[in-house]
């Protein structure tokens, strides 16, 4: 995936074609506003005070006053931010974790014995139809088999989302196999390594473009899910950063100011990570959706 | 020496795969095969509870409610994954043409993405519901002073503008992508053919990039069908229950309104119509693809 290398500039070029489209950058720099507007409006509604809020638009649009950090502490204080962000971290981490693991073990053993028995094309197969099931007929027995197994808590929710993802990941790792020489195992084992050594030393490092797709992948999933969290740990008072905002809606009540800098501070996380490794994030998303 | 080696092989292969298979098996087949024997009883969530064998299925196709689920989710989904795949096409042509601050761009148009569906859709229900009232009060525009949320017959198109925005970024990105792989001569060919920029679309680049149409249609398709953040955000599926989606009912009445059986039936019937879908739109899009 070569999303942003610099030979997106074809060496053989018409003259009239080398231009820059100025007017087609102009369109497209003024349709970034689109994005940007409603960030814009949550970040002023945030540091504003709620006398500031007028019924027009600029009350609402309009730069606040003075810059006060009130709302976010109220916020922190009211939807307790730090053991949402605390949960969030603690789930999404935790998936990414044990992903890369279960999944890569899986693709290897899989993409590598598919061809050679029925039973490995049967498992590969029957993960794989994963991928058809919504998580809407899971939901409702889901909710029953969590509590029973006292699973209604992070661990819970970590485990099902190893297992949602699994049918994608797993072809993704699969399919990456091809790209590893067999010949490198068989020299392993010809010095006396065994399976396990082979996969951990030669294997798994070596699938690392993968493990930043999957890992890509997981974190925006899991980070942002909503369903899974809010039917598995219901009742139990346990929130990640998107269950907080849902549950704590009527503590806000018509204050959008706390609202918005509540809304903020759990948009930062994930935002800061797309600043950070925006490239290998969308290449991540392309190479995900293209391969899989 | 040789053979016995292999087999120690193939038992670490085992060794990894039977965990696997369990996990997945215990939190993917084992409530779907729970939720298709649910399907069968009266169970309202708690208590005890009778087969009744094809009742609930019965009931599902005369519940007002649950088609009209169906009725709204099929719109959303048909009118979504129109208009994200025309607008992300252009999108994705715009960006991979001779214009300036290309990766920046591509950057920022993918920032609806990460964000998360239910946030967005409480920073959208805002502008709904605040901002455009209000721009409709300062220019006397008559249709725009009420919210579009509160109106039962045009509130899903809120839900729709806010899942294409979303939507929009992934798209995109995988589009471009698409119109990476067509080389550089094939359009130098065309040119000197003498074709147009429309002939040259839709003669040349579209048939070439048709995987990607494929890849997308059955992405968005899929996501839009099971829409379910953003309408709880938005509209809790209302007013007058207008914007219940399917995934929504189920998590509502499922959960908390006493059908467990009956949404266990809704959700069986989802997921068929589901994997039709899917297998619809792969063999339709398989016809029409084009190798260089």
């Amino acid at each position: 995936m070569t999303l942003f290398s610099k030979k997106d500039k074809p060496a053989k070029e018409y003259k009239e074609h080398k231009k820059t489209n100025w007017v087609l950058t102009t369109v497209l720099v003024l349709g970034t506003l689109t994005v940007f507007f409603p960030l814009y409006m949550t970040l002023v509604i945030a540091f504003k005070l709620p006398s500031e809020m007028t019924n027009d638009v600029s009350g609402a649009l309009a730069l606040p006053k003075t810059w006060s950090f009130a709302n976010f502490t109220e916020a922190m204080r009211v939807t307790d931010f730090w053991n949402s962000l605390g949960n969030s971290l603690l789930i999404t981490l935790t998936t990414i974790a044990l992903s890369l693991v279960v999944y890569s073990l899986a693709g290897y053993v899989l993409g590598r014995t598919m061809q050679k028995y029925k039973a490995s094309k049967f498992i590969y197969l029957y993960l794989i139809s994963g991928m058809f099931v919504p998580f809407a007929i899971l939901m409702m027995p889901l909710v029953k088999e969590t509590a029973q197994m006292h699973l209604g808590n992070q661990l819970g929710v970590i485990l099902l989302y190893l297992v949602f993802y699994m049918p994608m990941n797993t072809m993704l790792y699969a399919g990456y196999m091809k790209n590893i020489p067999v010949a490198l195992e068989e020299a392993c084992e010809v010095d006396g390594a065994t399976t396990w050594q082979t996969f951990w030393r030669v294997i798994f490092p070596m699938m690392k473009p993968m493990h930043a797709t999957v890992a890509i992948l997981t974190a925006l999933g899991t980070w942002n899910d909503v369903m899974t969290p809010l039917v598995i740990m219901s009742g139990t008072g346990i929130n990640t950063l998107p269950i907080a905002q849902l549950n704590f809606q009527t503590a806000f009540g018509t204050n959008y100011n706390l609202a918005f800098a509540s809304y903020t501070m759990s948009l930062i996380p994930i935002l800061l990570f797309y600043i950070i490794c925006q490239k290998q994030i969308l290449s991540g998303v392309a190479n995900g959706a293209v391969k899989g | 020496m040789k053979k016995k080696k292999l087999s120690r092989k193939e038992l670490t292969y085992i060794k990894i795969l039977v965990p696997i298979v369990l996990l997945f098996f215990l939190f993917n087949t084992w409530p779907m095969l729970n939720g298709f024997f649910y399907s069968f009883t009266n169970y309202k969530g708690y208590g005890t509870y009778q087969t009744v064998g094809l009742q609930n299925y019965i009931d599902l196709f005369q519940d007002e409610r649950v088609l009209h689920s169906y009725l709204f989710t099929f719109k959303y989904a048909i009118c979504g994954t129109i208009l994200v795949n025309v607008i992300s096409l252009i999108m994705a042509l715009g960006l991979n043409s001779r214009i300036r601050f290309k990766s920046a761009l591509r950057g920022a148009y993918f920032v609806p993405n990460i964000l998360g569906g239910l946030i967005i859709g409480y920073i959208f229900s805002f502008i709904f519901t605040y901002i455009l009232p209000a721009l409709g009060e300062m220019w006397n525009i008559g249709w725009l002073k009420n919210s579009i949320l509160s109106s039962p017959t045009y509130a899903w198109i809120g839900v729709l503008i806010v899942g294409v925005w979303q939507a929009v970024a992934m798209t995109t990105i995988i589009y471009i992508s698409g119109l990476q792989t067509v080389p550089e001569d094939v359009y130098e060919a065309s040119r000197v053919d003498g074709a147009g920029k429309w002939t040259e679309f839709f003669k040349v680049t579209l048939p070439l990039i048709i995987p990607f149409v494929s890849i997308n249609l059955i992405l968005t398709t899929k996501n839009f069908m099971m829409v379910f953040d953003q309408i709880m955000s938005l509209t809790s599926g209302g007013p007058a229950q207008s914007t219940e989606s399917i995934s929504f009912l189920i998590y509502k009445n499922g959960l908390d309104g006493g059908q467990f059986g009956f949404q266990c039936a809704n959700a069986v019937i989802f997921f068929i119509v589901i994997v039709l879908f899917s297998v619809v739109q792969q063999q339709i899009t398989s016809k029409k693809e084009e190798q260089l």
